[in-house]
């Protein structure tokens, strides 16, 4: 409990993960609240590979990290680039109203 | 070593509780806020055990821009004022006692992995921090990044250029009614549509159709 190890912020990350995914399905209001969701699950994956290089010794885990977030932050103005076309024209980004594919 | 617990579980319950708080909270400009707050609390655990560089950046890029840029669209889209309850409606709730039990499942799945990992001791010694104390970490992640990296550096430049056009073209909209500078128009005119030249009679004007 005192003596902090690899498995405890692995914990961190699998708890983040999961409630990074939680907000995916329990998210009925906008898809902002969405995006901000996969933005806690990419955060979590950045836990678990900087922990793992930290307590391995080898740096490529947060090389890694590095380029995760790289993609992270393309993800996220690409994703809200295409949230305000879409409230442009639909002028909502309710969840439940963006039906048009019929999924 | 107990300074070390102190700092890891005070940062690691603001991180899990502000991550429940993006995804409970009502108001999308709070949701915001607690991202920022679970950023900032990621970034300080990664400080502390020793990846500075990656801390730093996490800060910079995450609560520096993705954070601010949400912060941005949530106030130029005005969804803030939609503060609905969770479930809005009740023929679309059948998604969430099924989302609830895959990320419960989820959740097991990895403490299962991580047990069944910590419990196998002879893999490698994962209880103490190895950090070396003659190179400074951004020193050493420089060395790698520019040598063995190189490629997989300029691929995600590449990724963030075509990030920024990709975002450049999906909002850029061709408004109607602004007067815009047409060089085209400006360099291909011809004497003929410009000038002419008029015999004017004495004592009368001459009257100009525009």
């Amino acid at each position: 409990m005192i003596d902090i190890g690899l498995g405890h912020y692995l914990t961190l990350g699998a708890v983040i993960f999961s409630i990074g995914i939680i907000g995916i399905f329990l998210n009925r209001k906008n898809i902002i609240v969405i995006l901000m969701s996969i933005e806690l699950i990419l955060l979590a994956v950045n836990i678990n590979l900087a922990s793992f290089s930290i307590y391995l010794g080898d740096l490529s885990g947060q090389v890694f990290s590095l380029f995760i977030l790289t993609v992270a932050a393309a993800e996220a103005a690409i994703g809200l680039a295409i949230i305000v076309v879409y409230f442009r024209n639909s002028g909502t980004i309710r969840v439940e109203e963006i039906d048009k594919l019929k999924g | 070593m107990i300074a070390h617990a102190i700092f890891f579980y005070f940062f690691s319950i603001i991180a899990v509780v502000s991550a429940i708080m993006v995804t409970v909270s009502k108001n999308t400009v709070h949701s915001v806020f607690f991202l920022i707050l679970d950023f900032i609390s990621i970034s300080c655990l990664f400080i502390m055990i020793g990846a500075e560089f990656l801390g730093m950046i996490m800060l910079i890029v995450y609560v520096g821009a993705v954070a601010v840029l949400f912060l941005f669209v949530v106030m130029m889209l005005n969804v803030a004022q939609q503060k609905n309850q969770w479930f809005i409606s009740k023929d679309s709730s059948g998604h969430i006692p099924i989302g609830l039990l895959i990320s419960v499942i989820i959740f097991f799945e990895l403490i299962i992995v991580i047990g069944g990992w910590k419990y196998k001791p002879d893999l490698f010694n994962s209880t103490k921090l190895t950090t070396s104390n003659e190179i400074s970490n951004t020193h050493s992640l420089g060395q790698i990044l520019y040598t063995d990296y190189i490629h997989i550096f300029q691929i995600s430049g590449m990724i963030l250029l075509i990030a920024m056009i990709g975002a450049i073209v999906l909002t850029f909209r061709q408004r109607e009614g602004v007067k815009k500078q047409s060089y085209l128009k400006q360099i291909s005119r011809e004497r003929a549509e410009g000038v002419e030249v008029l015999e004017v009679a004495s004592n009368k004007g001459v009257k100009i159709d525009d």
